[in-house]
């Protein structure tokens, strides 16, 4: 802990293993407790893959995955283009009140979710029950109001990507485009898209991220039918077996770990070649 | 005179309760280089920014090549621009950025290769087709620009302080180099610069911009033996200012008080009469600095005898602030001859100064601003 010959303290570096070892040390616990052959954990029986292949013969799992993936994909999707066009506008806007819109943008990335939560299912009831009243029609919670749930909080991520990625470049350019003779879609196609696609795809991997991982949110919206991978979890845990639950979570944790680190290298090479 | 191919009729825009333009009226003739020259602050950009369409005037019309293009969005309007950040798309190549303006209004695949390469070896950038803007030097980021904004072949060229970002020596490489250009390519450029030595250097006219309205319109010589106001009289190199009043006239001249009590005798082109008060530029190097007393003078011929107070040896030439009086008068003396052969005239030196009747310039009172 010596550099350029001044004396550095090495309480920094310590309390810096710490903490990597108190946030990794659980990761570390439930890979171990997946390749063990014990079905309740507590002691080594012996390495094994058992619960790895049980796990994909487990239908009730392998049917919240395709769920899980499937609303995943529909909020990423509509988070993506939704949360893009917001970008936009907030960036393009001149109004005094810029300020305020963006903060109630970014909001509900501080929200508690449990708030979230419970106001997304009061809003659906209420939808719910008035649509009903008024127009006859009916719908029971679940795949949509997942997605519809996850769309919202999604939306939020991938507005401050964009934005952040639309302020380091140059204004100048859009203007260029125009003068150079290209119409608004041109300029939209050639110029701004190009530009902020690293943005928008980082963007797009965290809500996919974030749709995957979630579980108070889709606790409270997802009605009596349909079971994504978190809540079917949850409830193994109690009652079904734990040690294939291990198994899916490592597989989870891998894909996490794939996507984050997917995401940062698109953020962080943009970054450097602008 | 043949009609102008850009002309500005009373612009006016105001940011808020800000006036940036104020009745704007300006003239640029086909195949000329245009200066717009001023301050920061001026209007000069925002002057620019119209004629490139970002922004509309609150008042007043622009025409090109006789059509009002007041209201043409930036895209329909046959001018280009070259920004002042350049403004290069960082996602393209050089080649992709040049033929952007080709592509972008549909000319065909063909054209846009014969084109191309022609641009690029306008501005000597063959061989560069295949970088990005990330790794091209900045002189080279300003070529690029340029071949982008003039390949469409604009009826004018909008240059909106194109070598600002340059250092010293690019700058006077890369203002040759315009000049080469322009007189290839032969359209009218619209050069937005606050450095008066650029302007002097490039433009066939000048028009100087004072808070938003023009000082003065001329050749780079008119406006520096000629300015009509202290304003462009300072601030197109320097000068020094003389306030003071008509004495009396004679003929074609006149005697003038200064405040700080010594008479000037001047032409007085303005035929100004008596009581007049008028203020004189005569700028540093039309006086001669010597040690000893003039021999051969005239009625025409200003003598000053004064201290020096202060000397700046440049090199070619040297600069001497010589008291006289209450005033301070800056003067310059080019070295003709070898500078270690005579004796130098150094602070403290009792000195000499003279001037000639016709070397002066009498400025309007009420046009001047500035000082």
């Amino acid at each position: 802990m010596i550099r350029n010959g001044s004396q550095r303290s090495v309480i920094p570096f310590c309390v810096l293993m710490v903490v990597l070892i108190f946030l990794y040390l659980p990761f570390v616990m439930v890979t171990m407790a997946s390749f063990n052959a014990s079905k309740y954990g507590g002691e080594w029986v012996g390495f094994s893959l058992k619960w790895y292949e049980s796990l994909f013969e487990n239908d009730a799992i392998l049917d919240a995955l395709k769920t899980t993936l499937f609303i995943a994909a529909m909020s990423t999707f509509f988070a993506t283009i939704l949360g893009t066009m917001a970008a936009l506008a907030l960036h393009w806007m001149k109004s005094r009140i810029r300020g305020i819109y963006s903060a109630l943008v970014h909001t509900p990335l501080v929200v508690p979710d449990i708030l979230h939560g419970v106001g997304l299912l009061l809003l659906f009831v209420t939808a719910k029950h008035l649509l009903s009243y008024c127009f006859g029609w009916e719908f029971e919670l679940g795949m949509v109001t997942i997605i519809i749930a996850h769309v919202t909080f999604c939306v939020s991520y991938v507005t401050m990507v964009v934005v952040g990625r639309l302020e380091t470049f140059d204004g100048h350019l859009i203007e260029a485009a125009h003068d150079l003779g290209a119409g608004a879609l041109y300029t939209f196609f050639k110029v701004t898209m190009p530009m902020i696609l690293p943005g928008i795809i980082a963007g797009a991997l965290f809500s996919f991220t974030l749709s995957i991982d979630d579980f108070v949110i889709t606790f409270f919206v997802k009605g009596a039918g349909d079971t994504t991978l978190p809540i079917y979890i949850q409830s193994a845990m109690r009652r079904g077996n734990p040690a294939e639950i291990n198994a899916l979570s490592v597989i989870f944790l891998a894909f996490t770990f794939i996507f984050v680190f997917v995401t940062q290298m698109l953020l962080t090479r943009k970054k450097e070649t602008k | 005179m043949d009609t102008p191919i850009l002309r500005f009729e009373n612009v006016t825009k105001c940011y808020g309760n800000n006036i940036v333009l104020d009745n704007v009226s300006l003239s640029i003739a086909a195949g000329e280089v245009f200066s717009l020259l001023g301050p920061s602050g001026c209007g000069k950009t925002t002057l620019l920014r119209i004629c490139g369409g970002f922004e509309r005037p609150d008042e007043g019309r622009v025409y090109l090549d006789g059509v009002d293009i007041t209201k043409l969005p930036p895209n329909e309007r046959d001018v280009r621009t070259v920004f002042q950040s350049y403004a290069l798309f960082p996602h393209m190549t050089v080649w992709e950025n040049v033929a952007f303006g080709l592509r972008a209004t549909g000319v065909p695949r063909d054209e846009i290769v014969k084109r191309v390469p022609r641009y690029l070896e306008l501005v000597q950038l063959k061989g560069f087709e295949q970088r990005r803007p990330g790794q091209l030097s900045g002189g080279q980021r300003q070529r690029v620009a340029i071949a982008r904004a003039l390949i469409n072949q604009p009826k004018v060229l909008l240059l909106d302080e194109p070598l600002a970002a340059l250092d010293l020596k690019l700058r006077q490489r890369m203002l040759m180099d315009l000049d080469a250009i322009h007189d290839e390519v032969g359209i009218s450029f619209l050069f937005v610069t606050h450095d008066q030595q650029e302007a002097m250097c490039i433009s066939d006219q000048i028009a100087v911009l004072n808070r938003g309205h023009v000082e003065q319109i001329g050749r780079p010589q008119e406006l520096y033996e000629a300015p009509r106001s202290s304003f462009v009289a300072s601030f197109i190199g320097d000068t020094n200012f003389f306030e003071g009043f008509v004495t009396e006239t004679q003929g074609d001249y006149c005697n003038v008080k200064t405040k700080d009590g010594f008479d000037l005798y001047l032409y007085n082109d303005r035929h100004l009469n008596t009581n007049t008060p008028v203020s004189v530029s005569i700028r540093p190097e039309k006086f001669t600095i010597s040690l000893t007393p003039p021999t051969d003078t005239d009625q025409k011929m200003n003598v000053l005898q004064g201290e020096v107070e202060e000397v700046v040896y440049l090199g070619a030439h040297t600069r001497f602030w010589v008291r006289v009086g209450g005033h301070r008068i800056s003067v310059v003396k080019q070295h003709h001859a070898y500078g270690l052969d005579e004796r130098s005239i150094t602070w403290g030196d009792a000195v000499w100064l003279t001037v000639g009747a016709d070397k002066g310039y009498m400025l309007d009172r009420n046009g001047s601003m500035g000082e």
